[in-house]
Order: structure tokens, then sequence, then C-alpha cells
């Protein structure tokens, strides 16, 4: 009986968790086995699929083929035999690090301009930031199509990468919003005081403060842009292929799965490298926050 | 700040603003465009959703959409306040990894992944059960987020107190933690079923040949050419989303900056 333990028993009970051992696996357990066996599991099956070879009608051989075709690296040997893999993986780096760029300098003053409004009115410009994305994404596509179609600007890279700006440039203002808002302007008057201009006061005091908000932001954009499909290909033409594109076609198209899953690990370890630089230099700059501050 | 760097300022976030906003009205306008082609305004009209009441595959389009993400979201709602719970509260070193990481991934390598398990390993007909599981992985992490945030905010000594005044873990969950949650699981609800209605990408992947979803079909209309009936039913669904937005930063303001 729960009401009749010590004090003592009871203490230890919240520090390790609340109550007993079996509800916290009550609460955990549901979560976990769906997570497991729909996200989880999947993912190591891509894993295995991609040391597989192609069936005759798509999909994978099948195991009961035998276990001497069982494993194979047909799949990696074909994607780093030929060049063209290679280069749509940097072109597709390109794309996302001039999606981010452009993303950067559009979101600074807006970002700037929302930290520094007075309390009341921020919300509100928050808001006008979030409201786009509560259209469809296909719907923010649509839009540019519209409106590049007439002027003959559809179907270029200019198209794609305007489409891929308009879709991820909120996941760079709210982050440097955020970053921006902690700033204490005491700083900047220091600096007025010892005689910066406004131009060195950017460049040496706000930016080098706000480069967490800029790398987490960044992760937030190059990520997705790099796995993206429907904005080349609605947006781009037909030379116009990204890593996306090419998991997609493999898919859905070609069948060839074992050559989609080998990509997709491809994808996978360059969002992995991203992420993991984006969260190194987070936590350089937050040193150096510590160390100006 | 000098009022010339102020002016520019405000000139350069008016501009970004602008990008924002522009195209988004341009789509809302010509859908009352009496004319055929989204190239010059001719006149008012309705007929266009008119048209729209009257498409059979769109109708039914919608049907599943709605559907779908009303049962997504309810399951994922629970699942994502337990994992949410569990986040805040046990602190297993593994359990953010496993319940972030479907969030934080590119969304194509989430419908990949579903894809192969449902056709290689499960041999399912992919369909309305594909898209639903799809839909539910998604959603977890996100309402997880959410309450995780809601239950940081909170005085751990009040679940103590009920504790020491000899409730059951039941009963301090049904009592005391449940109604403090509660806003931030109805936020965690109608942002999973905006996250559902909305979704193209993972969908694309397992929806198969028997079912369409609105962004199914919306996708297959603007591959083949531009009609003022796409204008019109992506004015209804902004319409819809911005509801539901605006309801859920009413019913959770803090929360839902949080947790974004």
């Amino acid at each position: 009986m729960r009401g009749c333990s010590s004090v003592d028993e009871r203490r230890e009970e919240r520090e390790v968790g609340g109550a007993g051992g079996w509800t916290r696996w009550i609460v955990t357990g549901p979560p976990v086995a769906f997570l497991l066996a729909f996200f989880l599991v999947p993912a190591l099956i891509v894993v295995a699929a991609s040391f597989r070879e192609p069936g005759e009608f798509g999909g994978l051989v099948p195991l009961a083929a035998g276990f001497a075709n069982a494993l194979s690296l047909e799949a990696y040997r074909f994607l780093l035999g030929d060049l063209v893999y290679a280069e749509i993986f940097a072109i597709s780096f390109l794309v996302a690090l001039a999606t981010t760029v452009i993303c950067i300098a559009a979101a600074y003053p807006l970002a700037w301009l929302i930290a520094r409004s007075p309390r009341r009115r921020r919300d509100l410009l928050v808001l006008l930031v979030i409201l786009p994305f509560a259209s469809n994404f296909l719907v923010r596509i649509y839009a540019w199509i519209m409106l590049l179609g007439p002027a003959n600007l559809l179907y270029t890279p200019f198209a794609v990468i305007v489409g891929m700006v308009y879709v991820h440039l909120p996941f760079m203002v709210l982050p440097l919003y955020t970053n921006l808002e902690k700033h204490d302007p005491a700083l900047l008057e220091a600096a007025q005081d010892l005689g910066a201009n406004a131009w060195t006061r950017f460049w040496r005091v706000t930016f080098p403060l706000s480069l967490p908000g800029i790398y987490s932001g960044s992760a937030l954009v190059f990520i997705p842009v790099l796995g993206m499909f429907a904005v080349p290909e609605l947006l781009g033409g037909t030379g116009d292929i990204l890593i996306g594109n090419l998991i997609k076609e493999q898919f859905l198209d070609n069948r060839d799965w074992p050559l989609g899953s080998a990509l997709s690990i491809g994808l996978t370890i360059a969002v992995l490298a991203f992420a993991a630089l984006a969260a190194a230099g987070a936590r350089r700059g937050l040193k150096g926050t510590e160390a100006v501050s | 700040m000098k009022p010339r760097s102020q002016w520019l300022l405000w000139a350069a976030s008016l501009a970004v603003y602008g990008f924002l906003y522009v195209p988004l009205a341009v789509v809302v306008i010509f859908s009352f465009n009496d004319s055929t082609l989204n190239a010059e305004w001719v006149g008012f009209t309705l007929s266009w959703y008119r048209k729209l009441m009257t498409d059979g595959e769109m109708l039914r389009a919608a049907g599943n959409s709605v559907a779908i993400a009303l049962l997504s979201s309810s399951v994922a709602t629970v699942l994502g306040a337990m994992a949410g719970i569990a986040m805040h509260r046990y602190r297993f070193p593994w359990l953010p990894l496993l319940v972030l990481t479907p969030v934080a991934m590119p969304e194509i390598l989430l419908g990949v992944s579903l894809l192969l398990f449902f056709r290689q390993v499960l041999d399912l007909t992919l369909g309305f059960f594909s898209i639903l599981v799809a839909h539910i992985t998604f959603s977890i992490g996100f309402v997880a987020v959410i309450v995780r945030a809601r239950l940081a905010g909170m005085d751990e000594g009040i679940f103590e107190a009920a504790r020491d005044l000899g409730a059951t873990p039941w009963m301090t969950f049904r009592r005391v933690t449940l109604p403090l949650i509660l806003p931030a699981l109805v936020a965690g609800f109608l942002m999973s079923f905006t996250l559902s209605i909305d979704d193209f990408v993972i969908t694309f992947f397992v929806a198969g040949v028997g079912v369409t979803t609105l962004p199914l079909q919306i996708y297959s209309m603007i591959k083949v050419a531009v009609t003022p009936e796409v204008n019109a039913v992506s004015t209804l669904l902004m319409a819809l989303t911005l509801t539901l937005v605006i309801v859920a930063t009413r019913v959770a303001p803090d929360i839902v900056r949080r947790g974004r």
C-alpha cells in the first residue's frame, strides 16, 4: 500500500522517478513500443535493404533464393562507381547552402526588428512570421508556380532556390529572434561609448553573439532542404535533380530499392554530419557568449 | 538606434513580410477570379468553389484527410503525452533520441523506410492504415515536446503533495497531472491534426494507389496544370489551418511558442 510506506521510502521512490518501477514502464512502454515498431525497425530495414539485391519485379530479391546472395555491396558499388551520384550530392549540398545563406540574410533584419520591438508588438510580429506556415506546403509551392510562370522563370534553378527559401524562412527567423531577444542592450551602448560605429557594433558585438541562433536556424533549414524532392520536382526543370528526387525515383519509378536505400543511407550520413557540425558550432558559440557577458 | 538605420530595418522587414504574404494573397485573390486562366483579373465569381463542391474525387480526398487527421491525432496525443511525461519524469537518456529523431530528420527518410517496412516486411496493401500509422509516427514527437514543456514549468511540489496525502499514482495522474497538462494536450492535438491534414511527403510514399488525401490530390492537379480550382481548395485549406493555429495559440499561448 502506497499510503503506508514510510517517508524515507517515499522520498527514494520520487528520486528514482515518481512511483514504483512498474508505473514508469506503463507510461514509457506504449510510445516506445510504437516508435520501435514503426520508426526504429523500418530504419534498420533500410540499412539491411541497402546490402541486398533488387528483385526481378522490384522490391528485393527473396531471402529464400539462398544465403549465398543474401548480402551484396552492389548498390554501394553502383553508387560510388558513377560520378553522376557524387555530382547530385554536391549540387544538393550547394542548393542547401545557398538556401541557408539567403535565409540568414532575409531573416536577420526581421528577427532584429522583432527583438527590438516593444513587448506588446513582438507577439503579433512573431505570429505574422508563423501564419504563412498555416498554409499547406504544396499551396506555398503552387503560389510560386502562379507567380513565376508568366515571368518565364518557372522550371529554372532560380525557381528552385526561391521555393526552398520561401518554404523554410520561418525556421530561420524564429531561432534567430529567440537569440537576439536575449542580448543585453548595454553591450551595444558600451561599444558606442567606446567609439564603435554602427557597422562595427554589428559585426563585432551583435553578430558574434547571435551565432548560436544562426547555427540552430541553419540546422532547421539545411537538413530538410537536403532531402527535399517536391520543390525541385514542381518548380525545377528536368535537369534540376537533388538527392530527394533520386531517392523518390528509385523507390517509386525504377523500383530499385537497394539503390534507393543506399542513397537514403548517404543522405542520413550527410544529415548527421551537418547536425553534428551545427551542434558543435552552437556549443562553441555559447561558450563565446559566456566569455563576452 | 539612429532614425536612418531604423528606417532601413523597417524597409527590409517589410520587404520580407511582403515576400511571405504576397504569393499567398495572389492564390486567394485568384480563387475568386472569373477566368480559367490565372493571368489577369476578370471579375468576381464563386464558381470555382461551387465546382469544388461537386468534384467527387476532391470530396473523397477531403473526407479521407479529415478521418485520418482525427484518428491519427487522437492516438498521437495519447502516445505523445505518455512520451512527454516519461521524458520529463524518468530521464532515460535514450528516450528523447527515440522520440525526437523522427521529427528532426528529413521527411523523405521516414517515408521510404515505412514504405519498405509495409511492403517488404509486413506485405501490407498500402492505403488508409499505412497512412494512419505514418501520421501517428511523425506526430508523437511534437505532442511530447509540448507536454514536456508544460511539465517543465510546473512546481514539482504539487505532485509530492498529492503523494504525501496518500494518492495512488493513478489518482495523482487523474486529479493533478491531467488537469494541469490539459491545455498542452489540446494544443498537441490541434498541432498533430494540422500536421496530418497538411502532410504531403510521407503520405506520398505510404499511400499506394487506392487512397488519396487532399494534399495528394492537390499535387496531382498542380503537376498537370494551373487551374483556379486549385486556388479555391488552397484557400479553403488555408482558412481551416489558420483557424486551428489561432485556436491553438489561444488555448496555450506560451506552450505553443516554446514547443516550436
